[in-house]
């Protein structure tokens, strides 16, 4: 799935009709950008899979099955099963539903709010700017990780408190990063001419700003997602992510690199596979999605 | 006309700015008016503050760098410096529109045409969406870009400099409004655009008798289009006069060297052109006395002491601000 924040939508005005003209826009997609369709792909089926993941699995994710511990992959569980016998294939299937909640949501959120807070920034400029970036710079002095986990300690684990706590880290830093364009885009003579039109702040802001540095936005919230992933996998490790038995990418890979690395290989590479695979279809769809929705590159 | 109401009168204006090299007077002191449906130009060399009194009048003089020190901007006879900025905003776009000089970069590259029109339409004028579109292909019609339909849904990346700065025009009269302050809007066309876009400001000036504020450093521009003219020199008013008489007995010096340093196509000689000697002056060190001094030529001891200020020279309407400008009357040569 395209991460479609509303964000998007202000940048690339839907101008299809019909469900006509939205599959020939998909064909012309992809033929001229195919890596870009590539990540696409991996990604709805990453979509689907998670949509269907309880008709589609072969078993129950949480159900232990004793008399198959560790079993190498076979044609009963194709990918094998972990220390608890519970089916790998089943645990992945349902582990993408961990992945896109946490990634999507926390790139999202992240990247949201550190626009916003970004734009805001360079349009207000002076001490406003001033206070904002040295607030920023607050956050700036903790490690990611430091960051997440003091979030969680606060509000709890679970779900939805790990995507707060995954977004926390990414909004000063999608802020610096998109106050830098904005700084430029508010030299531009069109935000005078919007305050020449008697727009208000917010208006201007958020309708002609914003839409004039997406592009970074863009590339910020997908190489997020990766790293969601992957964080949210280290929250788990110390306890204080996804807690068992969620079945989650990062939670599998983690009980199994530790104690089976090397009697049961299985239970690390697929899930390390799924989280390899899930960011890179992220950043071939970004990257394409970025020169795509800039009309300026685009040819009509 | 001097005794018909002011649509805009702007009293003693003072903008300055803080930069490293110290307090920059942008304008110092200025005062003009302009009256309704009447073209006024301020004319002026690069930095000599023309530009910077627009936005004074807009109040886009950004803080904490730049200020309005002094000075009133009477509106309809409503002071603009004593506004909310709430309300400013009800001014900015519905009472006053602007055209900016660069039409390549005025324009919102990612938000469609018919958004841009539109969207002033929606707030300032409380149309709904389909009244925005049916006025904005109006207006598109109206400064001659055909087809409005189509174009609405085009971004400006799709529009020629000479088609941009037409839509610039059709947002600036989109509300109707009583005066259009254009800054420099023909000086990143080319000259055959340059006449187009002028002759269509001053038709739809006409058709709507709405005013219009000039800002150019064009003189050819001046002659033709304006009524009145305001030569600035270094934040001042330096002379002011109806165009034709500016253009027939400059009174200052400054205005002299100006007109003589425009090649004429209707004085076939082989006559040199007499260009300004120096620099224009560095805003942060004015001399005390009259700023166009060091590169005068009909200077005199009282030049270096003393600023003149803006006098009647020949009548009410002329007006320059030079000690020597009785000795100009005659058309006299340096």
């Amino acid at each position: 799935m395209p991460p479609s924040s509303p964000l998007n939508e202000t940048a690339a005005p839907p101008d299809r009709k019909s469900a006509g003209t939205v599959f020939a826009t998909l064909v012309d997609f992809a033929r001229r950008r195919p890596l870009g369709a590539v990540g696409g792909a991996i990604i709805v089926v990453m979509v689907m899979l998670a949509a269907s993941a309880n008709l589609i699995a072969p078993y129950d994710p949480l159900a232990t099955d004793y008399a198959a511990m560790l079993a190498a992959p076979s044609e009963a569980h194709w990918l094998g099963t972990d220390a608890f016998g519970r089916d790998m294939l089943s645990r992945m299937i349902h582990g993408s539903r961990t992945a896109l909640m946490v990634g999507l949501g926390a790139s999202l959120l992240g990247a949201s709010l550190g626009s916003l807070i970004g734009v805001a920034s360079a349009y207000f400029g002076g001490r406003v700017d001033l206070l904002v970036q040295r607030v920023m710079d607050v956050f700036f002095a903790f490690p990611v990780i430091i960051l997440a986990l003091a979030v969680v300690s606060i509000i709890g684990t679970g779900v939805g408190n790990v995507v707060l706590a995954i977004a926390t880290p990414m909004v000063p830093r999608c802020a610096r990063v998109v106050r830098a364009s904005a700084l430029s885009v508010r030299e531009m003579p069109y935000v005078d001419a919007a305050r020449a039109a008697g727009f208000g702040h917010p208006r201007i802001i958020l309708r002609h700003m914003l839409p004039n540095v997406m592009a970074p936005v863009l590339i910020m919230a997908t190489a997020f997602l990766g790293e969601a992933i992957l964080l949210e996998a280290s929250l788990s490790f110390l306890g204080l992510g996804v807690t068992e038995p969620t079945a989650a990418w990062g939670l599998m890979l983690r009980g199994a690199a530790v104690e089976f690395a090397e009697t049961a290989p299985w239970m690390a590479i697929f899930p390390g596979l799924a989280i390899s695979l899930a960011v890179f279809g992220f950043n071939l769809l970004g990257d394409s999605l970025r020169d795509a929705l800039d009309p300026r590159l685009r040819t009509q | 006309m001097a005794n018909m109401a002011k649509l805009l009168e702007v009293r003693g204006l003072r903008t300055s700015f803080a930069t490293a090299a110290g307090l920059v007077r942008a304008v110092d002191g200025v005062s003009w008016d302009v009256h309704p449906g009447e073209t006024v130009a301020l004319v002026g060399e690069s930095g000599c503050g023309k530009s910077v009194s627009a936005l004074s009048v807009m109040r886009l003089i950004d803080p904490p760098a730049g200020r309005i020190e002094d000075g009133a901007i009477l509106y309809k006879g409503q002071d603009l410096l004593s506004l909310s900025e709430q309300e400013m905003r009800q001014v900015r776009g519905r009472e006053i529109g602007m055209v900016f000089q660069e039409p390549m970069t005025s324009l919102n590259p990612v938000v469609t045409i018919g958004r841009q029109l539109t969207e002033g339409l929606e707030l300032h004028v409380k149309m709904d969406s389909a009244a925005a579109r049916t006025r904005a292909i109006e207006l598109l019609g109206m400064v001659g870009i055909p087809d409005g339909e189509r174009r609405l849904s085009q971004y400006p990346h799709q529009f020629s400099g000479g088609m941009r700065q037409r839509m610039m025009i059709a947002m600036a009269l989109a509300c109707r409004p009583s005066l259009i302050l254009a800054d420099e809007p023909t000086t990143a066309l080319d000259v055959t655009i340059q006449a187009q876009i002028l002759e269509l400001l001053r038709d739809l000036s006409r058709r709507f008798g709405v005013a219009m504020l000039i800002i150019t450093h064009n003189l050819g521009v001046v002659a033709r289009y304006a009524d009145r003219v305001n030569v600035m020199y270094a934040g001042r008013i330096i002379e002011r006069a109806a165009a034709a008489a500016l253009y027939a007995r400059p009174r200052h010096p400054y205005t002299l060297g100006l007109l003589r340093s425009v090649p004429r196509l209707d004085q076939p000689t082989r006559e040199r052109l007499l260009p300004i000697e120096g620099q224009p002056p560095d805003l942060t060190r004015l001399p005390p006395g009259c700023a166009f001094a060091p590169r005068c030529a009909f200077r005199v001891a009282r030049c270096d002491a003393e600023a003149p200020s803006l006098n009647e020279v020949d009548g009410a309407e002329h007006l320059a601000a030079c000690w020597e400008s009785s000795r100009l009357a005659g058309g006299a040569r340096a």
